[in-house]
């Protein structure tokens, strides 16, 4: 075991990590972050996305120690601190981009992921690049829906 | 204009905020002080006999607190099957035991033969590697027919074959079927497999088990579609426990579409090991444990067989279905190839004569179940897939064709035992008719032909029974159940309510929804009306949410307790205004007296019934709280049209959706934003069906198909926006609200369509290809298109 630190969300946090650790475990069971979700054993659902050091990164693929000393953004700290929802998770709220709500941390830091490299995408865009994250509820209508809303465009086009 | 947030609005769901913040509260977040963690050793083969199970190395390592294996089930209750089919000759199915951990033998890849409690995940993990089973490997039956054939290899040696029921449905009408056959005009044969699917809703599934030695309950966290029914099956039938010794709580859930509702092994030896060793016990499935433990779906082979007269009426259908159960019967898998398959093959039409043949076969593979639609998809894609086929022979439209048969007039009562008390399948086809700009096609197909695409469209129709159902009738048909569903509404003494209900959200959006229909009949604001579900210690006995049943049932268990909760409030409004009760009127929140000024308002008659200063004690009893059980009389019936257009890419095979379209009847609505949710979802599922989803054995038993990299879900570029128009609607004539249900439409009507877009396509291309088996995949359309 072997102690591990890092900036989640803007705060310094550390705890206790097995070489073996995912990151995605250390921080739902060492950090008590449960917010970042594990769908699947292969690296595909996506439900586990956060960021490190900026970059989208699916924390089931991540050691723990390779993000010793990084800083970690998960759906837990999207929101201001007096909860309003970020642009992101209120389009997702708006246009009923979520059901059972287990995808949706990874989705929604999918999204911002790809808003920072793409601001406005295009319906395809989205769809391509959503193609690591799983949803089963919602057959991703409204999802894309939310992410076209909440880049700022105008999602009429979509089919209501 | 809908109230606003009443029956009707399109309210924001309020369960949201704490989903987008990572607050969610599923059952892998939580954790009980001093738990310990759980490693199942499961089955690599197929079928086999365990000759022993040696854990002498494995107890000693590291963090091992105890091993479990069979022998410690030796006595204890087995898993328990919830429904009982009587075959054609009147005797009861074959039902096998299915013990919690194997005894003796193993019968699917995933059966599990031990299990590891030990201080960390891990450490479980590495002592179930160290157990050393001695397993004679058996040969495996996966072939439903394979294994019904004399002398076939036995996955229960105890049963007298592997077949669990032959089932005739419904058995009088068998010869006047085969005379109507015999005397057809056109009779149209369509051969298909309807294939095997995994739920694979994204939480898998966790059990957590937790004993109070001081008190001597247990309580059982797990991902759950109906909490009170695991309590039920799991305390009396397999570990004794009495109800009120064993609470069961569900808390979010992360999907279900039906793998949840069954009683699982897992949850068992949970609650048993927490005992056993005096510790909380926590299990978590790896996604790969999810594909070789939870039930299955589908997984039929089918023939029908459509006769019509010389003007095109439908005069017989005829089936015979083989159905595969997998090696153990799951808690309700008899009932979906028969009683949730076979009433519903008379789909929109009136054919006068029908008749169902089922055989149910046990195979070395998971067990099978029901998932979203269960036996319903699996019906109406035989009906609309020979229906296309027979107006593709017979020259005629497909539209006319099943406009031409459509029920028009109810209370309709089928050949197959259930009566559709209300529908317009003409208007729902209208609606269809208005989304899909038809009479473009020709010029959409042309330049797709141009790029040197085919382009096909295809259409379908669906009904379904939903609002599961009827007690009476269902115990008739062999269910140990009852299905009603339950509610307590409980008024606070400054007017805020919380509803507990039996039904249970993993997505559905109950939080949101139930409180429109109070608020609505109250006339305050929904903000004033909380839900608790998912905790047998807090909600009324219910029967859970699967079977598009929580609005059509629990919701009107909720409307028959706020009855009840209004009748009382007007005898308090009645005392306090000092008038007669059968004038006092609820509107807006305000009870007033008709034709005066007086009027009380919904706070002051709460805070009334519980500081009763004021109050007619000698007629009532102060606090207002009612609960009230809702027992449907009839199933419900939504229904629709739908149609897709794909473009086929001739060089490669590969499918493309270019539109899909879906037309459905649900009757009144409650929250039009979140129906029309459910039934994108539901496409994208039937779309995964028809494209993608394939869950595979190879003939050793071994499931090819156990991962996301093998099984092909359904992807965000998969699948189109959906066009979706609910304007069609006929209420249900028999619940208080007039709903009928929208869970699982949309996953039981995509797939035909597809499919006959698919073969609509080939078609124009001059390719003579009927059917092709789903997942429509490359491979296949490219192999049908060169007759390979």
């Amino acid at each position: 075991m072997a102690t591990i630190s890092m900036v989640v969300n803007g705060r310094q946090m550390s705890g206790e990590a097995e070489g073996r650790t995912l990151l995605s475990s250390f921080l739902r069971d060492a950090l008590g972050l449960t917010g970042t979700h594990v769908g699947c054993d292969t690296g595909q659902c996506g439900a586990c996305v956060v960021h490190v050091n900026g970059d989208a990164v699916k924390s089931c693929n991540m050691l723990a120690m390779e993000a010793d000393g990084a800083e970690v953004a998960t759906i837990e700290g999207q929101a201001a601190p007096d909860g309003t929802l970020n642009a992101i998770q209120a389009a997702f709220q708006e246009y009923h981009g979520l059901q059972c709500g287990f995808c949706t941390p990874g989705m929604v830091m999918s999204a911002a992921a790809l808003l920072k490299e793409i601001p406005k995408p295009s319906e395809a865009e989205i769809r391509k690049y959503l193609s690591g994250n799983l949803c089963r509820c919602t057959g991703y209508h409204n999802i894309v829906r939310a992410i076209m809303a909440a880049s700022g465009q105008d999602v009429a086009v979509a089919a209501e | 204009m809908p109230m606003d947030g009443g029956i009707g609005a399109s309210t924001k769901r309020r369960e949201d905020v704490r989903f987008l913040t990572g607050a969610g509260n599923y059952t892998d977040d939580i954790n009980v002080n001093g738990q310990a963690y759980v490693a199942f050793l499961r089955s690599d083969v197929a079928h086999g006999k365990i000759k022993s199970v040696d854990t002498s190395d494995a107890a000693g390592m590291p963090g091992v607190i105890r091993i479990f294996t069979g022998a410690d089930f030796e006595g204890i209750g087995g898993l328990p099957c919830g429904w009982q089919v009587t075959d054609r000759h009147g005797e009861p199915m074959q039902e096998p035991a299915h013990p919690v951990l194997a005894q003796g033998k193993v019968r699917h890849v995933g059966d599990p033969i031990a299990a590891v409690v030990a201080e960390t995940l891990e450490q479980a993990k590495d002592a179930a590697e160290a157990i050393e089973v001695d397993l004679e490997e058996l040969p495996a039956v996966v072939d439903m027919k394979a294994a019904l054939v004399d002398g076939a290899v036995k996955v229960h040696d105890d049963l007298t074959s592997n077949l669990c029921y032959d089932w005739g449905f419904v058995e009088e009408n068998r010869d006047a079927v085969d005379q109507a056959i015999k005397s057809a005009a056109h009779v149209t044969t369509l051969e298909l497999r309807n294939q095997r699917l995994v739920a694979n809703p994204m939480e898998p599934r966790v059990a957590i088990g937790d004993f109070n030695r001081a008190t001597g309950e247990s309580t059982l966290y797990t991902t759950s579609q109906n909490p009170h029914v695991i309590r039920l099956l799991m305390g009396a039938f397999v570990l004794g426990i009495p109800e009120h010794k064993l609470r069961v709580v569900a808390p979010d859930v992360g999907g279900g579409f039906g793998s949840k509702i069954f009683h699982y092994a897992e949850e068992a030896f949970c609650t048993f090991a927490a005992k056993a060793i005096n510790r909380p016990v926590k299990w978590t499935a790896s996604r790969s444990e999810a594909f070789l433990s939870d039930a299955q779906g589908r997984d039929h082979v089918t023939k029908i067989e459509l006769a019509l007269d010389a003007d095109n009426n439908f005069t017989a259908i005829r089936t015979e279905t083989y159905a595969n159960m997998g090696a153990y019967l799951s808690t309700f898998a008899p009932s979906v190839p028969t009683w949730l398959h076979g009433t519903l093959m008379a789909g929109n039409y009136k054919t006068p004569v029908i008749y169902v043949n089922v055989k149910a076969v046990f195979t070395n593979t998971v067990p099978v179940d029901a998932y979203r639609g269960a036996g319903r998809p699996e019906a109406t894609f035989q009906l609309e897939r020979v229906i296309d086929k027979a107006a593709r022979e017979l020259g005629v439209d497909p539209i006319a064709l099943r406009r031409q048969n459509f029920v028009t007039e109810f209370p309709y009562a089928t050949p197959v035992a259930v009566e559709y008390d209300t529908g317009d399948y003409n208007g729902t086809m209208d609606a269809l008719e208005r989304m899909i700009d038809r009479d473009g096609f020709a010029a959409r197909r042309a330049a797709s032909e141009a790029k040197g695409k085919l382009r096909g469209l295809g259409i379908n129709c669906y009904i379904e029974a939903c609002g599961i159902a009827p007690s009476q009738l269902v115990g008739q048909l062999g269910a140990r159940a009852g299905l009603y569903e339950s509610a307590t509404v409980r008024v606070n003494a400054t007017g805020g309510i919380v509803v507990m209900t039996g039904s249970h959200s993993h997505g559905q959006g109950h939080e949101t929804t139930f409180p429109q229909v109070i608020a609505e009949m109250i006339g305050i604001d929904a903000s004033m009306v909380e839900i608790e579900h998912g905790d047998t210690q807090n909600t009324p006995m219910g029967m859970g949410t699967y079977g598009s049943r929580s609005i059509a049932v629990g919701g009107s268990a909720m409307v028959r307790a706020a009855e009840k909760i209004i009748a009382k409030a007007k005898k308090i409004a009645a005392h306090l205004m000092e008038a007669a009760e059968a004038d006092v009127e609820l509107k807006d929140g305000q009870f007033s007296v008709a034709g005066t000024d007086k009027s009380v308002a919904w706070g002051d008659v709460c805070l009334a019934a519980y500081v009763p200063h004021n109050y007619p004690l000698e007629e009532i009893e102060p606090g207002l709280e009612e609960t009230a059980f809702y027992d449907p009389s009839n199933f419900t019936y939504p229904a629709g049209a739908y149609s897709c257009e794909v473009e086929v890419d001739p060089e490669t095979g590969k499918v493309e959706i270019c539109s899909f379209a879906a037309a459905d009847d649900f009757g009144n609505i409650i929250n039009p934003m979140i129906v029309d949710g459910q039934v994108h979802g539901g496409i994208g599922q039937g779309i995964g069906q028809a494209l993608l989803e394939n869950c595979v054995y190879d003939d050793q038993g071994q499931l090819l198909s156990a991962s996301f990299m093998d099984y092909a879900m359904p992807r965000a570029d998969d699948v189109p926006f959906y066009e979706v128009d609910h304007s069609s609607r006929t209420p249900c004539t028999h619940n208080p609200l007039g709903v009928k249900g929208c869970g699982e439409a949309g996953a039981i009507g995509s797939p035909p369509s597809v499919v006959n877009a698919v073969i609509d396509a080939l078609q124009s291309g001059g390719h003579d290809v009927d059917h092709i088996d789903m997942p429509v995949s490359p491979s296949r359309v490219w192999a049908a298109m060169n007759n390979a």
